[in-house]
């Protein structure tokens, strides 16, 4: 079986004519990573949930970075990135500036897409970085050396590549130091802080972003406000924002870069309607969408280059080739009804792309099986029309007061739909944001989309047989036994694109051996095998079938299917050699070709022809 | 009849009371055998009318009674004319009594599937169940009901009363309400038969199943909850969407004297080293290259066969957690149901213990699954309780699809309580919103409830439905305006709304919103001559507004959006050359009263013709135009009639309107040479 993306990750049913789920790449973005060096970062250490044991600063950075690199190179592989280290021992940049690393593999600019091979070098990194690059405190007051400052002139110059105006550009900035010039005399002090903070602000005025991902000391809070504060430009009312008190945590670090290299894409822009009359502005944004891996491409086998795939639509009648747009049919009542193009997305189209309120409802009218799609989370704009915040957040306050949800019209997809609107209070944790404000529309089946399936396994007048209070204590028993600590909605990797994307890496780099995924999807057999759960799990097994288990009583559907096949067997009534040798099997229904191959095992999928041959070739052995 | 053909009866009440509704019965009724016609053609329908004048059935003529029942079909396969008929149901005079008809219908699909045919069998009864039924010779009403509905079970028939409600008069009779449901209730009991109240020709259309798909079963096999311990399930879908029908490609190129012509498109791949290259390359010649960074990497079928991600078939529960836990909104699609294999009555067991003692305790089950064997992926997902009302229907689980790791993008938004204060709502606008959330209520009891998704239709599938009816009729035949009926779910309630107009206009008044002045935003939507199809949300929709849909004057701040309202009012088709016309006399007062605004009047002349168009009304903007024109040049507006030329307005031509008599080269004519003959109006 080959692995086709499309046909691995896509349901039977899925519509190939929704890209709504796809991401559109609507920008590209320049990064460079600025990670200091200095032999504080080797030396301060803070513990790790992970692998239970102390980690360097450095480590925590260098990791993170690393789990970064490997999703941008998977989603966003058109950004083009740069590692530069600062307070390094040996220098490497284009303006030879000391105590700046800028690091790179070759076959690569110092700024560029991010490739295979970076991925693995920076994975090793920490092992030669003593010897290659070496950690050395840059900023020294004597001879005015600035390494924070070059490094910043550095990441600058990394970033002049691509214009403003089409691409994001940013610096991360990862330290533990927060006060870089502290030590000095306080002319130096003065001077020193002034140049790096001018050096800082001509970045900004071009365009270009910092972010600081600082890493506090466990005894010591990173303090913001001693330099860095006006460093990144923070005003008094984002200070409170910014948190403080990431970098406590490896795990902490990696979730906070990972939600802020993301930059924040809408996905849609909505006019909501509340009444006639009043229409506030919304954001419409995809948090939650199905990862694929990339699409095909087509190589030639021998030179590994892309093959160019042209489709041509053919007239079987003529053999002529169709231009244009083609018109469709539907059979219906013994002719063709025909369809352009043009008149069957008219049909389509019934309603201006508005989201419109309908109406509330309590939260318990919104079932589990009243589901489509992935949500989309709305939040408020001012941007176009000033006042839509505020009504938002009215609407927003009494849903969740008063447990009820949205019921409205959108018509933005085809086919429009009825959506929920649940509004969802900000939840937090120690990391951030876990939950952000706002609604999540929900997209609600029609009643065309919905089966009854339930009517279909009830016996008329036959009761369904209930568990007795007994059973139900077992059961409760076991789900207690069985209760999962900290779940949370999305801990889980993928295994199939992790393994997909491992295979990519492994041959990308000629690699022999495939770095190992491993499959958390997996129940925890270790947990599953204590004792109290083992016993948990075989007291209710006792209570619901008995001493026992393998006396399932069974009302003999598969004994009858099997009785089927039996006697179907028994029951040639062809010699079908004789048939076969005389040519006649095609005389033969497909019903009874069926019954040769279900009495010899064989497949019986396929045409009347296919069943022919199949027969054939085995008669032939 | 095959095993996977159906056999239906519809029983349709026509007495006086349902008179009201019965165009929307027409319409579901006809929707559901147009859908038969192109998915299950094989399926054979009957129809019953009850509440006639006049008799016509076999049980009357066999051993009489029955009276007002009339076989209006019997059952034979759909064809052309069933979907017809249904459009044409005779209007009853006397009320009609349901049983009669069950018992009519009951006994043509005995009578024709007798002898062990296989498939199914099914009755549809439309009524509003309002009319008392007749006492049975012996025994009472609730002995004759669940002798009926035994047989029915016996038969193999299942029936399904879509019951009618919202046009009930007042004093309606009680008693023979409360007798009649406690009836249907019986059948529930008894026999494979639902009961669906319907209040809105809305819910009238989304009751009746219309399509018929065969169930089949995504996965049969064990939930495992642990490797002792396995409980036999099957899973299908609970939700999949409808789609349109997939349409064939249809080619002209046939000469039409070939009589065996079949019209058909083949579509062809070839793949080439180049663009330009006229060398093919061999299906064996090509290897699939997946993206990775910069980078295409080729794998060999092989190297996947050997490395890929490899999976067993398989539920396995991974634990419970509380159901607070998983968000609403992380469900990721459309939903599967998990019911118990039917024939093992322990694992129903199980799955019911398991089922009610998680709604108990408002727990939810964690599960991985794979549902086929050799499947390259995996999907984590929630088990949520189904617990049945009915007693004859096994408790189940419905199965939710959660993200992975992967599929989260987690962007930061700042909290609502650190935005400036004056985007926040204060107490009194806190209020008023309070109100409107409380009082625009579509459910305020649990039967009340409207606009349930198991009820509301699509309005796309309905209406393709409508457009391939007329289509079939006349090639041409234009398409049709949205149907009233759907703007229950475009739009908010009229009576809702004017229920509570007073909280509406608190709401409005309290949340003033304006367009922000330093956006210029007003430019970009002026020219708004774009082609239909283009996915601007800001492109008017010219069949069907749902905004501005009461507007009945052309005034004149917002020429054009009430222009275009105005011509999309289906309610009467005067308001089309009303539109028109107050139009025309916008135009003719902005060219004469001003020279700056020119742009407006041009913009109006665009929104104009383009109305015209769709209404197919050529003449009248083709006369109004040379009539602007002369206009112009009578007041030297030389100006206007220059941006005419720049923006290229021309005569609506043939091409565009097939009534107009300008041909396509002449539509640019009138400014240039004045032609004579089009001036007499």
């Amino acid at each position: 079986m080959e692995l086709d993306p499309d046909d691995v990750f896509r349901d039977e049913d899925e519509d190939p004519e929704n890209d709504f789920f796809q991401e559109k790449e609507a920008s590209k973005e320049f990064v460079v990573y600025l990670i200091d060096a200095s032999p504080k970062m080797f030396s301060s250490t803070c513990h790790s949930e992970e692998e239970d044991k102390q980690e360097s600063h450095f480590h925590i950075a260098v990791s993170c970075i690393a789990q970064s690199l490997k999703s941008h190179i998977i989603n966003r592989s058109n950004d083009e990135i740069a590692f530069c280290f600062f307070n390094t021992r040996e220098k490497k940049n284009l303006q030879d500036l000391n105590g700046v690393y800028v690091f790179n593999v070759p076959e690569r600019e110092c700024i560029d897409r991010p490739t295979a091979r970076l991925i693995k070098e920076f994975d090793l990194i920490e092992e030669s970085f003593d010897k290659d690059i070496g950690s050395q405190t840059g900023i020294v007051s004597d001879s005015r050396e600035n390494s924070l400052y070059s490094a910043l002139w550095v990441a600058q110059a990394l970033l002049r590549k691509g214009s403003s105006k089409t691409a994001d550009k940013r610096m991360f900035l990862f330290t533990n130091e927060d006060d870089p010039f502290g030590n000095m005399r306080i002319s130096v002090k003065e001077d020193m802080t002034r140049t790096t903070l001018q050096r800082a602000k001509d970045a900004q005025d071009l365009g270009i972003s910092i972010e600081l991902l600082p890493l506090s000391q466990p005894d010591k809070q990173f303090n913001i406000i001693l330099f860095y504060k006006d460093l990144i430009g923070l005003n008094s009312d984002e200070l409170t924002e910014f948190m403080p008190s990431v970098g406590q945590k490896l795990e902490d670090m990696k979730d906070q870069l990972k939600k802020r290299v993301l930059a924040k894409r809408i996905a849609k822009r909505i006019t909501f309607m509340i009444c006639d009359g009043l229409s506030i502005e919304l954001n419409g944004y995809a948090l939650l969408r199905p990862a694929i891996p990339g699409s095909i491409t087509w190589l030639d086998s021998t030179t590994n280059l892309p093959v160019k795939v042209e489709r041509s639509y053919i007239c079987t009648d003529t053999g002529a080739i169709m231009q244009g747009l083609i018109q469709r049919i539907q059979p219906y009542k013994n002719q063709n009804v025909m369809f352009t193009m043009e008149e069957l997305s008219q049909v389509k189209r019934i309603s201006t792309g508005h989201l419109r309120l309908l109406g509330f409802k309590p939260l318990n009218c919104l079932k589990d099986y009243h589901n489509l799609k992935p949500s989309t989370f709305l939040y408020p704009s001012d941007k176009e029309v000033i006042g839509s915040t505020r009504a938002f957040i009215a609407l927003h306050r009494s849903m969740i007061q008063l447990q009820r949800f949205a019921v409205a019209f959108y018509g933005g997809t085809t086919p429009p739909r009825l959506v929920a609107l649940v509004a969802q209070e900000e939840i937090e944790s120690d990391g951030g944001q876990v939950e952000p404000p706002g609604m999540n529309m929900i997209y609600l089946p029609y009643a065309n989309d919905i089966r009854d399936v339930e009517e279909l396994h009830s016996k008329p007048g036959v009761a369904a047989p209930r568990p007795s209070d007994d059973q139900l204590k077992k059961a409760s028993a076991l789900m207690r036994r069985l209760e999962l600590n900290d779940f949370s909605v999305c801990q889980f990797a993928n295994p199939a694109l992790q393994r997909h994307y491992a295979i990519l890496q492994a041959i990308a780099l000629d690699e022999n051996e495939l770095r190992d995924t491993r499959d958390e999807t997996l129940p925890d057999e270790e947990g599953m095998n204590r004792p109290a759960v083992v016993k948990a799990i075989e007291q209710f097994k006792q209570s619901i079938y008995g001493d026992d288990p393998d006396e399932e009583s069974d009302s003999g559907a598969k004994d009858k299917t099997r009785k089927r096949k039996a006697c179907n067997a028994d029951d040639v009534k062809y010699d079908y050699i004789e048939l076969a040798k005389t040519g006649k099997l095609k005389d033969l229904t497909v019903v009874e070709l069926k019954t040769y191959l279900t009495a010899n095992n064989l497949p019986v999928g396929g045409k009347k022809e296919v069943l022919i041959n199949r027969i054939l070739t085995h008669i032939g052995k | 009849m095959a095993r996977n053909r159906e056999g239906l009866v519809l029983l349709i009440d026509v007495g006086p009371a349902m008179h009201s509704v019965l165009p929307d019965v027409e319409k579901a009724c006809s929707l559901l055998l147009q859908k038969k016609l192109i998915y299950n053609k094989y399926d054979e329908v009957g129809i019953v009318v009850f509440g006639t004048e006049e008799t016509g059935n076999e049980l009357a003529r066999e051993i009489g009674g029955y009276e007002h029942v009339k076989v209006l079909r019997n059952i034979r396969v759909v064809d052309e004319v069933v979907a017809e008929h249904v459009k044409q149901l005779p209007r009853g005079t006397v009320a009609g009594d349901f049983l009669d008809a069950v018992i009519v219908g009951m006994d043509m699909l005995i009578k024709m599937y007798s002898g062990g045919q296989k498939g199914k069998k099914r009755m549809c009864l439309i009524t509003n169940a309002a009319c008392p039924t007749k006492d049975p010779f012996e025994g009472t009403k609730d002995d004759q009901v669940s002798t009926i509905a035994t047989k029915m079970a016996a038969e193999g028939i299942k029936m399904e009363s879509i019951v009618m409600r919202s046009n009930l008069i007042g004093d309606a009779h009680e008693k023979v309400i409360e007798e009649n449901d406690h009836l249907l209730n019986l059948f529930s009991s008894n026999a494979i038969a639902k009961t669906v109240n319907v209040e809105s020709p809305l819910s009238l259309l989304g009751s009746l199943k219309t399509r018929r798909v065969a169930p089949v079963t995504l996965f049969r096999g064990d939930l495992e909850i642990n490797p002792t311990m396995k409980i036999k399930v099957w899973v299908y879908k609970k939700v999949a969407e409808e789609r349109l029908p997939t349409l064939q490609l249809y080619s002209d190129k046939a000469p039409p004297t070939d009589k065996f012509a079949k019209h058909e498109v083949k579509i062809d791949y070839d793949y080439k080293v180049t663009a330009e290259s006229t060398q093919v390359i061999a299906p064996e010649e090509r290897v699939k290259g997946f993206r990775y960074g910069p980078q295409v990497i080729p794998i060999s079928p092989d190297e996947i066969e050997t490395l890929k991600f490899k999976t067993d078939k398989g539920m396995k529960l991974l634990g419970f957690t509380e159901a607070s836990n998983i968000l609403r909104h992380y469900y990721m699609k459309d939903v599967n149901i998990v019911v118990p294999d039917p024939s093992k009555e322990k694992s129903v067991l199980a799955v019911s213990a398991i089922a009610r003692e998680m709604k108990e305790t408002n727990k939810v089950a964690i599960v991985r699954c794979v549902w086929r064997n050799g499947q390259g992926n995996v999907v984590v997902g929630v088990l949520t309780p189904n617990v049945s009302e009915r007693n004859d229907t096994p408790d189940s689980f419905y199965f939710n699809v959660l993200p992975f790791a992967e599929d989260v993008r987690e962007f930061p938004f700042p909290s609502f309580n650190k935005l400036p204060s004056s985007w926040k709502p204060d107490e009194q606008q806190q209020a008023v919103a309070d109100n409107l959330v409380k009082m625009l209520d579509l459910a305020p009891s649990a039967k009340e409830e409207v606009l349930l998704p198991d009820l509301t239709p699509n309005p796309v599938l309905q209406r393709f439905y409508e457009y391939l009816e007329l289509k079939s009729r006349s090639t041409d035949a234009a398409l049709p305006p949205m149907d009233e009926t759907f703007k229950r779910i475009m739009e908010q309630d009229p009576e809702l709304s004017s229920n509570n107009k007073s909280i509406m206009d608190a709401f409005r008044a309290s949340f003033e919103v304006k367009e922000n002045p330093k956006l210029k935003k007003a430019s970009k939507r002026l020219l708004r001559d774009k082609p239909s199809g283009s996915d601007d949300e800001d492109n008017r929709m010219i069949t069907y507004d749902a905004n501005e849909n009461k507007i009945d004057v052309v005034g004149d701040v917002n020429p054009i959006q009430d222009f275009e309202a105005m011509i999309s009012r289906r309610d009467n088709h005067d308001w089309a050359t009303k539109a028109i016309t107050q139009m025309k006399n916008r135009i003719v007062k902005l060219v004469e009263n001003c020279t700056d605004e020119g742009d407006k009047a041009l913009e109006c002349v665009l929104a104009l013709r383009k109305g015209c168009v769709l209404e197919q009304e050529p003449k009248q903007f083709n006369e109004f135009l040379n009539h602007l024109f002369e206009l112009c040049q009578e007041r030297k507006l030389s100006h206007f009639l220059k941006h005419f030329t720049s923006k290229k307005i021309t005569l609506i031509p043939k091409s565009e309107a097939p009534d107009s008599d300008v041909v396509d080269e002449n539509a640019g004519d009138y400014f240039t040479v004045k032609p004579e003959p089009m001036l007499e109006s």
